[in-house]
């Protein structure tokens, strides 16, 4: 299998990272050769066997319903880009 | 005193015989002195330093301390430090001051350790070289030449340089095991769960895990009693009764069972690095032990299946970096996607865009089951491999890494030969399983060799005692770059 540059680019716009068609041609290069290692996977029988999501069979714990968090909202926004009374400024989604 | 084990200088405060200001401004000076060359360190903050050093001394002179206190460390910067720029190796945080102290840092506060300063890093911890580093790359004290390994490189060279008697790092695929093995220091990953994720920086969430990077077992051993135990905040974090890491430190070898995985031996593996790890296993021999031969015959998958797995983790974790609530946000865009698109380009370097759309690719629609979840099938197989070798052996020992420490630009501008190079540490994380690396020796060119110790889950213990052991009959962990 190798990705095509439509391909990379649709990868590109899913991922949401800008390419150039100059990046785009080096990154289907890269990522044609990264599947090349990957490929070795389809080789292996693996009927019957039970994917492995995590490396402890643990469960999630549950808590009280109860806060826990505090309200540290103009710390976290100190470092935001862009914050207009305590609200996050993006550009306008719905004309 | 730059080359005492953190037993030593706690003895020497204790005693009075130094004050931890004494020993943190001796560190601080070699850091300003080797550093511009090294490049270990991206941030430092002279201030807090200096701060959590009087304050370490008041509490040594109230007679309050804890085993550590008053001793410098020096933290990976991926871990968030509150008031700490902290910035992943990566542009995309190039300016953020972290609002909160993860468990690992407070763990550490607590103890009283002084912070040293924050560690240079590959970008997002994606890298074996630390070449993708957005602050540049670090150099191995060792040889100039050399990458010092990734992606905790720079807690790596910090500790072989001596400009840090201890450091934290992080291991995903070997990030801790690989530089340690590579700049000829102790690195040690604990089983997954051990050591609470919460405030560093997420890159596969399902194989991150923090551990000690030290000049010997010993120490630690005394950094995992710090850094491990249950954090509620942190899903993963496993619930367990609290263990003393220094336990079986004094424990004699005789009739240990050292399980030899044929595939780490095998074609791929350098010459010197082969005779450097069978000196190690002679040692061992000497010690008591006594080796078989064991197979892991996934060992080849464990690089395609951790290539889906890690990069379709990264690529969900990363797609908080969006420009909106901290972190780069591109100063020219038309709307939102255009923002979200710009930002993230300008803000990533291209490891890290390969590995995002490489995940974005394995989780999309049409694909998942043919990558993803063959990937976590393949994975169950390389965890049972294990299962089966710890019938037969104690521990499992190999070498760290094919090669010693390769030159800049040898393998950047190849991702996939870069990739091959994390052969014998992948399936360790992929299994979720504890190892660590262990000085043993030097390769051809005089660089060092890592003799890497498996352990089954929760056998921090007891491989931290089978090294300490070697290293209480050999001196390859005393050793120091002369240039230093």
């Amino acid at each position: 299998m190798s990705l095509t540059l439509h391909d990379v680019k649709r990868v590109a716009m899913l991922a949401r990272i800008a390419v150039t068609d100059e990046e785009a041609a080096a990154y289907q290069q890269q990522l044609n050769g990264i599947f090349g290692l990957i490929e070795a996977m389809q080789a292996v029988d693996t009927t019957g066997v039970m994917p492995m999501s995590h490396a402890q069979d643990v469960h999630q714990r549950l808590r009280d319903d109860t806060v826990t968090e505090t309200d540290q909202h103009e710390k976290f926004q100190a470092i935001a880009p862009q914050v207009e009374a305590g609200l996050y400024l993006v550009p306008r989604v719905i004309e | 005193m730059i080359n005492a084990s953190l037993k030593q200088l706690a003895a020497l405060l204790a005693g009075k015989k130094t004050s931890s200001l004494e020993l943190t401004q001796t560190y601080l000076e070699r850091i300003q002195t080797h550093n511009p060359v090294l490049n270990a360190f991206v941030t430092l903050n002279t201030e807090i330093t200096l701060a959590e050093a009087r304050a370490a001394d008041a509490r040594i002179a109230a007679g309050n301390a804890a085993p550590l206190t008053g001793i410098p460390i020096a933290h990976k910067d991926i871990f968030c430090a509150d008031g700490w720029r902290t910035t992943c190796g990566s542009k995309m945080l190039d300016n953020f001051i972290a609002p909160y102290d993860a468990h690992v840092i407070s763990q550490f506060k607590t103890a009283g350790m002084v912070s040293l300063g924050k560690t240079n890093m590959d970008e997002f911890a994606m890298g074996s070289s630390n070449e993708t580093s957005y602050f540049g790359t670090v150099k191995n004290p060792w040889d100039r030449n050399a990458v010092p390994g990734g992606s905790s490189g720079g807690s790596a060279a910090a500790v072989a340089a001596r400009l840090a008697p201890a450091a934290t790092g992080t291991d995903t695929g070997g990030s801790i095991r690989q530089p340690a093995a590579l700049t000829g220091i102790t690195g040690l990953k604990p089983s997954y769960g051990v050591v609470s994720r919460y405030g560093m920086i997420a890159f596969a969430s399902s194989l991150d895990q923090a551990g000690p990077m030290a000049k010997s077992a010993e120490d630690c051993a005394l950094l995992m009693n710090v850094m491990a135990g249950f954090d509620e905040r942190d899903s993963t974090s496993l619930e367990r009764p609290a263990e003393d890491y220094t336990r079986d430190l004094e424990q004699p070898l005789a009739g240990l069972k050292i399980g030899l995985p044929r595939e780490y031996f095998a074609e791929g593996l350098s010459a010197d690095v082969g005779a450097a790890v069978e000196a190690a296993l002679v040692e061992y021999r000497k010690l008591g032990a006594t080796t078989v031969d064991i197979s892991l015959p996934n060992t080849q998958l464990s690089i395609p299946v951790y290539y889906v797995l890690a990069p379709a983790e990264a690529s969900t974790n990363l797609s908080r970096f969006d420009g909106v609530r901290y972190g780069y946000r591109a100063p020219d865009y038309t709307d939102l996607t255009d923002m979200y698109q710009k930002t993230r380009a300008q803000g990533f370097g291209s490891e890290v865009k390969r590995r995002i759309m490489i995940g974005t690719y394995v989780l999309s629609h049409g694909y998942y089951d043919a990558y993803y979840l063959q990937a976590q099938k393949i994975r169950r197989l390389i965890a049972q491999d294990f299962d089966a070798a710890f019938q037969q052996c104690d521990i499992i020992m190999g070498p760290t890494a094919p090669t010693t420490a390769f030159n800049f630009g040898e393998k950047a501008s190849d991702p996939v030969s870069m990739y091959l190079s994390d052969i014998y540490t992948i399936a360790v994380n992929l299994a979720g399983l504890p190892g660590m690396s262990v000085p043993c020796g030097f390769g051809a060119n005089g660089r060092p060799v890592g003799l890497q110790i498996i352990g089954n889950y929760f056998a921090e213990a007891k491989m931290l005692g089978v090294a300490h052991q070697y290293q209480l009959a050999t001196d390859w962990h005393t050793r120091m770059p002369e240039a230093q």
